[in-house]
């Protein structure tokens, strides 16, 4: 009874811990998003789009999926926006200029946005059950592993988008390759 | 401790570890560039410092206060608050890898371990995600001085750490195959069976994967033979040549700090980490408790030192690669090679299994 009691309270303080993670990186996320958008040189907002990988990484590894967050880390911020990075110090792309934008997107885009906002967070929670469910923390410890349990559903019921995506990858490389080559 | 709770002990000791681990990293840090300039003396026939304290011995603490004491300059024309972020960057990110690494034995009290700041199912490739993000300190402060010279810098140190990555994470997958584990604790313990015969480089075969990962590591630390993008002869002296007083010192000791991570890398993916090279030779409570404790810590710093040694005598014995032979050599030698490490290690475990 006694052990009970202790184990419940540690799994409740644990939870706690774990929600206060999620709201400061889900709160790091919001911010570098809209950091992302009111920045005015590419740089920074490169650096913001960072920001908000990483935050990312933290929230996907708090739902126990820390292959995930590995992957999004040295794929996402480690890779793909230090080319970005690249390309913009290379190109030496200056601050950007202010229109004031047109009409149609003030009238539709805001709307549009919330619209999209209220039918994303409508269909998640009616259709939780259908989606299946995972809770905040609880995995940050030993006890599961799913890089395994990721591996093997990808190189058996998923092996043909695996594979798929891989040629589309590939045919992309080739691509740059022919678009980087001199004309002889 | 019996008045705490589990969770209190758990911070209190997690805290005094922290701490301790980042003094003995830093104090690591200062007493490598000592080292080097005393070895490399050596090695051209000089002294190398041995004017403040005995041998010398006192001369990081005089390079510290020197470097406080300097006057910091912020050229007018970077962009300022990337210019002063960079360093640290550079710096939290080489510091922080050290965090998941197990440097001795499996000690517990009051069921915390010990010897190891914080046990990672995924700690290898935290360790690859925390590299990955430290090009962010290089590239953004050779962008913000607002430098030639610095920009070329940074575009060399950027595009060769991303090109070596790669070979870098192929060569440790053997190991990871080896072990089936992320964890570098697991990995450790699956080369603990025999001692020195049970080593990833030497009884796990994994002799190619080692020497890949060894120069890949030199190439992504930016030292020497690939150390195109502080080359003074070129260069001034690359990312960091308009960067005074601490945010020079931080680029320092990031670059040390990354020499002390790697090294710590390879002791725990290829020399067995905290494990004796005798194996169990002599009786595991050989001692009483107190040697038990000591002798992996030990047998982990023996090996450290010897990569630091072995960074050392390199810089001292090898010219610096020409920009087009250190891509060239990236990516026609060493990313095959890895690929053909993976095959061939995977080939073999399938048959034998």
């Amino acid at each position: 009874m006694f052990f009970e009691a202790k184990t419940d309270s540690r799994k409740t303080k644990q939870n706690i811990m774990q929600l206060v993670l999620f709201i400061i990186f889900g709160a790091l996320a919001v911010a570098g998003a809209l950091n992302l958008l009111l920045q005015r040189h590419p740089i920074n907002s490169a650096l913001s789009l960072v920001v908000v990988m990483m935050s990312l990484a933290v929230l996907y590894w708090s739902l126990g999926a820390e292959f995930l967050a590995a992957a999004q880390v040295i794929v996402y911020s480690g890779a793909i926006m230090v080319f970005f990075v690249f390309v913009i110090m290379l190109l030496n792309a200056g601050e950007e200029e202010r229109t004031k934008g047109s009409r149609a997107a003030y009238l539709v885009g805001f709307p549009g946005a919330a619209a999209i906002f209220c039918l994303l967070s409508f269909v998640f929670l009616s259709e939780s059950h259908a989606l299946g469910s995972s809770s905040v923390g609880g995995y940050l410890n030993h006890i599961t592993s799913n890089i395994s349990e990721v591996s093997a559903l990808l190189f058996t019921k998923l092996l043909l988008p695996f594979e798929v995506t891989s040629v589309l990858i590939l045919v992309a490389i080739l691509g740059a390759v022919v678009l980087a080559r001199k004309e002889q | 401790m019996s008045h705490l709770t589990p969770f209190q002990t758990f911070l209190l000791l997690s805290i005094l570890k922290v701490i301790v681990v980042l003094v003995i990293t830093l104090t690591t840090v200062a007493y490598t560039v000592l080292l080097e300039r005393k070895v490399l003396g050596r090695i051209q026939n000089r002294w190398g410092p041995s004017r403040v304290g005995p041998f010398g011995l006192l001369q990081p603490l005089a390079d510290g206060i020197k470097l406080f004491l300097k006057e910091e300059l912020i050229p007018i024309a970077s962009e300022r608050p990337l210019f002063i972020i960079a360093p640290i960057i550079a710096l939290t990110c080489s510091l922080i890898s050290v965090a998941v690494v197990p440097f001795g034995g499996m000690q517990m009290v009051h069921g915390v371990e010990i010897f190891n700041v914080a046990d990672l199912n995924i700690g290898l490739l935290v360790i690859l995600g925390i590299t990955s993000i430290g090009v962010y300190g290089i590239a953004l402060s050779g962008w913000s001085s607002n430098n030639k010279f610095a920009l070329l810098g940074s575009l060399r140190a950027t595009s060769q750490m991303i090109s070596y990555e790669l070979a870098l994470g192929l060569s440790l997958v053997g190991v990871v195959l080896r072990a089936q584990s992320l964890s570098l604790r697991d990995i450790v313990n699956s080369q603990s069976a025999h001692g020195l015969l049970s080593w990833n480089v030497f009884g796990g075969f994994q002799f190619v994967a080692f020497f890949i990962y060894l120069m890949a590591a030199y190439a992504e630390t930016n030292r020497a033979p690939f150390d195109l993008p502080e080359a003074e002869s070129e260069l001034v002296a690359g990312y960091h040549t308009e960067y005074s007083s601490m945010k020079f010192a931080m680029f320092f000791m990031a670059e040390y700090a990354n020499m002390v991570t790697v090294s710590c890398v390879a002791t725990l993916l290829f020399f067995g980490g905290a494990s004796s090279p005798l194996g169990h030779l002599l009786p595991d409570n050989f001692g009483g408790p107190v040697l038990t404790a000591v002798f992996p810590i030990l047998w982990f710093v023996v090996k450290v030192l010897f990569f630091l040694l072995l960074y050392i005598w390199v810089r001292g014995t090898l010219p610096r690669f020409r920009y087009d032979q250190l891509m060239s050599f990236g990516w026609k030698f060493l990313l095959p090679v890895a690929m053909a490490n993976i095959v061939v290690t995977s080939l073999v475990m399938a048959l034998r299994s």
